[in-house]
């Protein structure tokens, strides 16, 4: 039984919640996520990344988009309501080091797990390029606080509503062909966002993450649901991640396995993973 | 013989008790023997396709004195000797011949916490009921005392009459105790430690508790009320529960014990990453662990396609591969939600299947087809990511290897096509890591599992580890074995400091 400490709207259906949660606030480190329930008989397991934490209030903080029936349930929660299961942290936390340069790239609601890296980073003595873009300005969250931590820091919509009018790629690219090089880059978004990244740095040879949010049942590396190719290997994105090479990911059959329940899921819409993609697709082809 | 349906069952037991009864002497030892085997009453084959009520309904009373009956009574008492908890078998089963259920109950309890659950779910074919003296006399194991549903009579009633007795705790020694996972390990480990008077919490990843007898074993074959029930019993005797926190994630291992004061931990956390066959299209759409699909269909509920959030994949034809306990539950599971054909593919004959038999038996009525000696060889898709159809290759069998089951050898050139859009893999479980990953002074062996001595005690004192985790994918009752062994060296820790 976790209570609902505080409640904002970011973005349109993009919601932060700040959650009592004294054990998780004091465990956690960035990269690591919770799942949650908004129903423990008939309710769904959802992955969600933990976007902050303060061990002294006892509280965690998570950003979500309303993508479909769970997380628009949990959208109907308030200040004050206790959500049944809240479970965590789950999943490795990312490995900080003194790397160097590394860009931060978050795409959407990407940019909230972003978020604890890239201030984990800084902290660490990196110096921290940060690049965030969305679709279109109303889909922008966490700027400010972004903004704070980067030594360098870029924003880009699809639109050109706000911003430079980008694909986050863009400007990634540019900084990959700076001399000298970055020394790493970190991408969380979308998976397409996510794949385009690792192949705009992999000529370059950056050291590129990412942070894979696949289906997910137990979350403790019961169910094998998460698996995923990475190089030769199937890895649990719950207990070997979330966090992987993006040069070895198998991104396509990743994003296959996430539309798994695609034809049956309740109150299903379509997606802007897949509104993206399309976008993307039609993109490249031009 | 005519297939007798469940009120001519109950009918014929009335008539043949009272003519039991009614002898003046004593039931010779073989007279005893001649006493049929009583028929398990069943839901309806067709019926129950389609729905997850229990499949074998229980012994009617008279039929479960007249099984009682057949026991022997033997001075040498095989049956207990091979029970992992050693409840005294003929103790109890004398009482039921009498018809004192009550103390049938007492004496099942004065060992053995669990036994609506063990009734149910032991393999008692390969336990109590091997030796039993009067299959062997018979020449038949499958006509040996049925042990296990007396057991699960005498609870069933138990449970029926809404008095259930409550174990006595001993006064509050103000020790704690942590258990980690509330499956079948965890839950003796809590009863039999609570009941010296130390406290106890146990400490479960799910929001439900119960473990494998949750996620994994569908309620056709243990209904969720009656672990629910044991669970009640728990917390009567004081046990404290603590859900949605994963030990290893939550709260390190070892801050159990230097930060919150625990003075010991067991660790019960059970089976972990499932296996999958390492061949070619494994990671297509519609190929799941039955890990998976069976804790998406249990736990979650996705079988009540209505009400729940959690979906579960629409099937036409489903291959399971494997053939253990968890095959059987996962195809019989994909029959009720509603595959119009479900195959086991299994690359040894039915003689080395390691499923109990009731299971197999239970799956074929169910229309379940056994695909014997073969085995997966690629999984085909369908060009989008999902699963078209499964490759297999025919077996036979060679030379007996280490395990003593003869060795499945591949048959060149005998590819063959089953057109399955889904696949259950369910060929056994790795170990969690969760634990071992944050607690780097636990030794482990090479499979992940934690390496304990004989009282099931770690590498690392005041830690006991037992079930799964220990033994790699094994059975209710085992585990419940391992908790009592690891339970009976935690009280003893207990009381000499």
């Amino acid at each position: 039984m976790t209570r609902i400490l505080h409640k904002k709207r970011l973005a349109k259906d993009v919601f932060l919640m700040k959650l009592e949660a004294p054990l998780i606030a004091e465990e956690r480190l960035a990269g690591q996520f919770i799942i949650l329930q908004t129903d423990d008989d008939y309710g769904e397991r959802i992955p969600l990344t933990i976007a902050d934490a303060d061990k002294d209030e006892g509280s965690i903080t998570i950003i979500f988009q309303v993508v479909g029936k769970s997380t628009q349930d949990l959208s109907q929660f308030n200040e004050g309501d206790v959500i049944p299961t809240v479970v965590g942290p789950l999943g490795k936390p990312t490995h900080i080091d003194n790397f160097g340069t590394v860009v931060c790239v978050g795409g959407g609601i990407g940019v909230a797990p972003l978020h604890p890296i890239a201030q984990a980073l800084k902290e660490a003595g990196n110096e921290v390029i940060i690049i965030i873009g969305a679709r279109n300005k109303d889909l922008l969250i966490l700027e400010e606080k972004m903004k704070n931590i980067a030594d360098e820091f870029i924003v880009c919509t699809d639109d050109g509503s706000y911003g430079r009018k980008a694909l986050v790629t863009e400007p990634l690219k540019e900084i990959c062909e700076r001399n000298p090089k970055p020394d790493m880059a970190i991408a969380i978004g979308p998976p397409v966002m996510m794949k385009f990244c690792s192949e705009t740095t992999r000529p370059y040879d950056v050291h590129t993450l990412v942070s894979l949010n696949t289906i997910m049942v137990d979350g403790t590396g019961m169910c094998g649901g998460c698996r995923v190719n990475v190089g030769n290997e199937v890895k649990f994105v719950c207990v070997d991640g979330p966090e992987f090479d993006g040069h070895l990911v198998d991104f396509d059959n990743m994003i296959s396995r996430l539309n798994s329940y695609r034809d049956i899921e309740r109150h299903a819409h379509r997606c802007n993973l897949e509104i993206q993609f399309d976008e993307k697709k039609s993109e490249i082809e031009k | 013989m005519s297939i007798l349906n469940n009120e001519q069952i109950e009918l014929k037991a009335k008539e043949y008790l009272e003519e039991l009864l009614a002898k003046e002497e004593p039931i010779k030892p073989r007279d005893r023997m001649k006493i049929p085997p009583q028929t398990m009453p069943h839901q309806d084959e067709f019926a129950r396709r389609h729905n997850l009520d229990e499949v074998a309904l229980g012994l009617t009373m008279e039929q479960a004195r007249i099984e009682a009956m057949r026991c022997l009574q033997c001075v040498k008492k095989t049956c207990v000797a091979d029970c992992p908890v050693q409840i005294d078998i003929p103790r109890f089963i004398g009482y039921v011949a009498e018809g004192d259920m009550q103390g049938a109950a007492d004496e099942i309890k004065k060992v053995s916490l669990l036994p609506s659950i063990c009734g149910r779910v032991c393999p008692q074919e390969t336990q109590c009921q091997q030796n039993c003296a009067v299959g062997k006399g018979l020449k038949d194991v499958d006509k040996a005392v049925t042990i296990g549903r007396l057991e699960r009579f005498v609870a069933d009633w138990e449970r029926a009459t809404g008095n259930i007795r409550i174990p006595e705790v001993k006064p509050d020694t103000g020790k704690k105790v942590a258990v980690v996972g509330s499956g079948p390990a965890g839950l003796v480990v809590a009863a039999d430690v609570r009941r010296e008077g130390h406290r106890v919490t146990i400490f479960e990843a799910f929001h439900k508790l119960g473990g494998v007898m949750r996620y994994g074993i569908p309620e056709f074959r243990l209904p969720n009320d009656i672990i629910d029930q044991e669970i009640d019993t728990l917390a009567k005797m004081g046990v404290e529960f603590r859900t949605n926190y994963v030990v290893g994630r939550t709260r390190k291992l070892m801050d159990l014990i230097n930060k919150d004061g625990y003075d010991a931990v067991f660790i019960g956390t059970g089976a972990g990453l499932p296996m999958f066959m390492g061949i070619d299209g494994e990671n297509l759409v519609g190929v799941f662990s039955a890990n998976e699909y069976l804790t998406r269909a249990n736990l979650m509920r996705a079988f009540d396609r209505e009400h729940a959030d959690t979906p579960i994949y629409n099937s036409k034809n489903v291959a399971v591969l494997g053939g253990g306990n968890v095959a059987m539950d996962a195809a019989r599971m994909a029959v009720r939600l509603g595959a119009e054909k479900v195959y086991v593919v299994y690359r040894r004959t039915e003689k080395e299947m390691p499923a109990r038999v009731e299971e197999v038996a239970h799956a074929k009525e169910e229309g379940i087809e056994f695909r014997f000696l073969q085995n997966a060889k690629r999984i085909i898709g369908d060009g989008n990511g999902r699963v078209k159809a499964l490759e297999c290759l025919r077996y036979e069998l060679g030379e007996p290897d280490e395990s003593g089951r003869r060795r499945p050898v591949v048959i060149p050139d005998s590819e063959f096509i089953l057109n399955v859009d889904t696949v259950l893999v369910s060929i056994g479980n790795g170990s969690n890591p969760l634990i071992s990953q944050t607690t780097p002074e636990l030794n482990v062996n090479k499979w992940g599992n934690i390496i304990v001595d004989e009282k099931q005690k770690t590498s690392v004192d005041r830690i006991y580890a037992g079930g799964d985790i220990v033994l790699g994918a094994a059975t209710v009752i085992l585990a419940m074995g391992e908790g009592r062994k690891a339970a009976a060296a935690i009280n003893d820790l207990l009381a000499s400091n």
